[in-house]
């Protein structure tokens, strides 16, 4: 807007005096936060992956992770539920993308209800982890117990519940962070504050950590569920 | 588009400028001296807690060697000073020998040589160099240094707990570290220790991102990024390594965390404590060294970086010559920064890591020879020939190279596999890590703090303590040091308490009452230091000239007082790189200087 240059005089990115990637500092922060919170996941999951490989065997996830709420006496339905979990978060990341375009828009109305879909998803999935680790608990499992026996049958070292509890529980406090944020988010923009300022970029930041959030749960339902 | 709106916004410091005089009367105490946003401040603020600490550290060291070159000797007087827990029948007792050596390293590394050095050379060039009112975020960069106020007061605290404070080694490995029960200084002292370095892992990320932001995004016009002086690309990297490397020890140190007070088995495995069988089954020690040193190898380039390019700035200066190969230095800066985070296994060759692996790490580890001869070669050929001042930062500032240059060397001796098991944790290794990281980087900080000390307050130091200080302490660091060689490759291992049993090592015992005179005397040279930096704030003569050194970066464009914003007007625009030094007959040409029609090319 204010870069009276002519169309055949390509702009100088790099020289100083504006930002290279047109980003404003904000966003460029949160890029790097996320690379470096990405390395704290990393090194989570490679020492769990580290673990896991250095033991004989490991328990069966399609034999611990089999139940959902309000399941009758001697069903099983292996990783439906947390499947069910994913794809809330996965469809919080859709609401977050609809408010971040709304936001670009300026619609402000727009903005306001797909960040409440997205607290809504956030909290369901906080919810369903809640009744999980509860679910786990009532079994035995917890930090430092571990009732569930290895695949080939042998007694599993707490390992196997010492990792999911405490990635999943980093995460899951990353969750948290996250509906926190979009709720004062939520609050700004219910206060004309993003309005005022004339553009929603700080949704756009909020948007980066949700999204990110997201991501690491896949690679943590993978590491967790699948594998 | 929405970006646009931001980046072209006019900030708010170019309001303050119209009203500096109205600012002024909002400035209290408490938001100019202690709860400041100014990076200037800030940056002393790191400065000067760092001294506190540098001066704890030292002290620390002086005590430990106290008891190693006189282990025969009692000090009564002591005992009266610190306590018995301290000093049992005037001798230091092995348990607080343990904890001062644990103290010493982590807060020399962690307090004094990242946060000191980095915290405050970072937030005070950055702006001034490249031409910012300020950091991209003042607040985060507040919280950063009070972030680091707490993680120090935390360790502080350890010091005075009952139990001690953590004496298993700075590198806090498991499963001594994780069990309570296994030693007095693995209870509440490790508790507050992992307290306090988790306070300053995110110290160190708030001020990471605004130093990676500030470098990007803020340059004044003109200054493209291979127009940044050393200084800045040098504390570039480093708060990326920082940004990549610090979660992963966090990390780390969570799962040491559990380990200690959740009854979780990651770090531990078939153990016996006092003949007491632990339930614990599964995890893995080295586990946690992969963690730990995938922090702290790139720890101790995030310790050098920031001297490398300090002193790449000075030397040049003071030289009154264009740094020799300047997109080497940057491209060698880049190399080791990406080398930094592939070479951390050669801490554990020697904990049953396979020796494939350990061939690979051998070969990444004496990789880094290359960036770093070149900027040696670099540094020495920007000194040939020059018309050199031999001012105290820049005889600090070849200090450094000489001593990069001395430890550096047997850096190629302990990075083979080989070697290493004969040489790994002897005082070969002290010697080599002292001189390379320790000392050399404390140079860098002494050279920078004596280089750009009248920007800082507006006065001169005073040279002929600055002269002393800096003989001493060089001559100091090589009597200290260069003997630990040969102890070293007679085997004798490091952190033992008292080497006068040993029939092996008996034979050092004159030596070792050497090492620790000099530590003496060196560690009382620092105080003329001390005083000359807290004497010439109030009394030092005042600085005339904006431009002191005759250097061409953008802080010697500022009033000799800047305020807060830097400048008083416009931000100056850049036209050319920061080392036109001895061009075309003239002295030196500022960066603000335009380019002249017959000026030549270099």
């Amino acid at each position: 807007m204010s870069t009276p240059t002519t169309a055949a005089v390509p702009t100088k990115w790099w020289s100083g005096g504006r930002s290279p990637f047109n980003v404003e500092y904000g966003k460029l922060m949160m890029w790097y936060f996320l690379m470096s919170d990405a390395f704290t996941f990393g090194a989570f999951l490679i020492a769990y992956g580290t673990i896991r490989f250095s033991s004989t065997s490991w328990p069966n996830p399609n034999e611990v992770f089999q139940s959902y709420p309000g399941m009758s006496e001697g069903t099983s339905a292996p990783l439906v539920f947390v499947s069910i979990m994913t794809f809330i978060l996965i469809i919080s990341s859709v609401t977050m993308v609809l408010a971040v375009r709304a936001g670009q828009e300026m619609k402000k109305n727009k903005v306001v209800l797909n960040l409440i879909l997205t607290i809504i998803g956030g909290l369901a999935f906080l919810s369903c982890q809640a009744w999980e680790w509860t679910h786990l608990h009532h079994e035995g499992a917890w930090w430092g117990s571990n009732p569930f026996l290895n695949e080939d049958g042998t007694q599993s070292s707490t390992n196997f519940t010492n990792f999911f509890f405490t990635i999943t529980g980093f995460h899951g406090f990353h969750v948290f962070s996250g509906v926190i944020i979009n709720i004062i988010m939520l609050i700004m923009t219910l206060n004309n504050v993003f309005e005022k300022r004339g553009h929603y970029l700080m949704i756009e930041k909020a948007g980066l950590y949700w999204h990110f959030v997201d991501l690491v749960w896949v690679f943590v339902f993978t590491c967790f569920y699948l594998i | 588009m929405s970006n646009e709106a931001v980046l072209h916004t006019p900030s708010s410091y170019a309001v303050h400028d119209d009203h500096a005089h109205d600012h002024h009367h909002h400035e209290t105490f408490i938001t100019k001296y202690v709860f400041s946003q100014d990076h200037k401040m800030i940056s002393k603020q790191f400065l000067i807690t760092g001294m506190i600490w540098a001066l704890i550290g030292g002290l620390l060291s002086v005590l430990f060697r106290l008891q190693l070159g006189y282990p025969d000797s009692k000090f009564p007087w002591l005992q009266d000073l610190l306590g018995k827990f301290w000093v049992e029948d005037g001798r230091i007792t092995a348990q607080a020998y343990y904890a001062l050596v644990t103290t010493h390293g982590t807060v020399l590394i962690f307090f004094v040589l990242t946060a000191g050095l980095s915290g405050t050379f970072a937030n005070f060039l950055i702006p001034l160099q490249i031409g910012a009112r300020d950091m991209a975020s003042p607040f985060m960069n507040m919280l950063s240094y009070w972030f680091f106020f707490a993680a120090s007061c935390v360790m502080f605290s350890s010091l005075f707990v009952e139990t001690g404070p953590f004496s298993g080694g700075w590198t806090a490995y498991p499963p001594l570290s994780a069990l309570g029960q296994a030693s007095p200084g693995s209870k509440t002292g490790m508790d507050l220790w992992l307290i306090s370095m988790a306070l300053f892992v995110v110290s160190t990320l708030l001020g990471g991102l605004n130093y990676v932001a500030t470098v990007l995004n803020m340059r004044t016009k003109g200054m493209s990024m291979t127009r940044l002086p050393l200084t800045i690309w040098a504390l570039f990297f480093t708060a990326i390594l920082g940004i990549l490397t610090f979660p992963v020890l966090f990390s780390g140190f969570i799962l040491l965390i559990f380990d200690r007070n959740f009854g979780t088995s990651f770090y531990l495995s078939d153990l016996y404590v006092n003949g007491t069988v632990l339930p614990n089954e599964g995890g893995s020690a080295i586990l946690y060294q992969h963690l730990f040193w995938f922090l702290a190898h790139p720890e101790v380039y995030i310790v050098m970086l920031p001297a490398m390019g300090m002193v790449s700035e000075i030397l040049s200066i003071n030289s009154r010559k264009p740094i020799f190969g300047y997109i080497a230095m940057v491209g060698s800066l880049f190399a080791i920064t990406c080398l930094a985070l592939i070479v951390w296994a050669h801490h554990m060759f020697v904990t049953g890591l396979n020796p494939f692996l350990g061939s690979i790490f051998v070969l990444f580890t004496l990789l880094i020879a290359v960036p770093s001869a070149i900027k040696v070669f670099n540094w020495l050929t920007t000194l040939w020939r020059g018309n050199i001042r031999f001012t105290p930062g820049m005889m600090f500032a070849i200090g450094f190279v000489s001593l990069f240059i001395s430890g550096g060397l047997t850096g190629i001796w302990l990075g083979n596999s080989a070697l290493d098991i004969h040489l790994h944790d002897t005082y070969f290794n002290i010697a080599h890590f002292h001189l390379v990281m320790g000392v050399a980087s404390f140079f860098g900080m002494f050279a920078g703090v004596y280089h750009w000390y009248p920007k800082m307050y507006g006065r001169q130091l005073n040279n002929t303590l600055a002269y002393i200080h800096f003989w001493v302490t060089m001559i100091g660091a090589y009597l200290i040091f260069w003997p630990m060689h040969y102890e070293g490759l007679a085997g004798m291992p490091r952190r033992y308490y008292d080497y006068s049993i040993w029939e092996s090592f008996k034979q050092f015992a004159e030596l070792n009452r050497f090492i620790s005179t000099v530590v003496i005397i060196v560690f009382a040279t620092q105080f003329l230091f001390l005083f000359n930096f807290f004497y010439s704030i109030f009394k030092g003569r005042k600085v005339t000239n904006t431009n002191p050194w005759g250097a061409n970066t953008l802080e010697w464009t500022t009033p000799i007082n800047p305020g807060h914003g830097n400048w008083p007007g416009e931000i100056p625009e850049v036209h050319r790189w920061a080392y036109d030094y001895g061009k075309d007959d003239r002295e030196f040409i500022p960066q603000t200087e335009p380019v002249g029609a017959n000026e030549s090319h270099h």
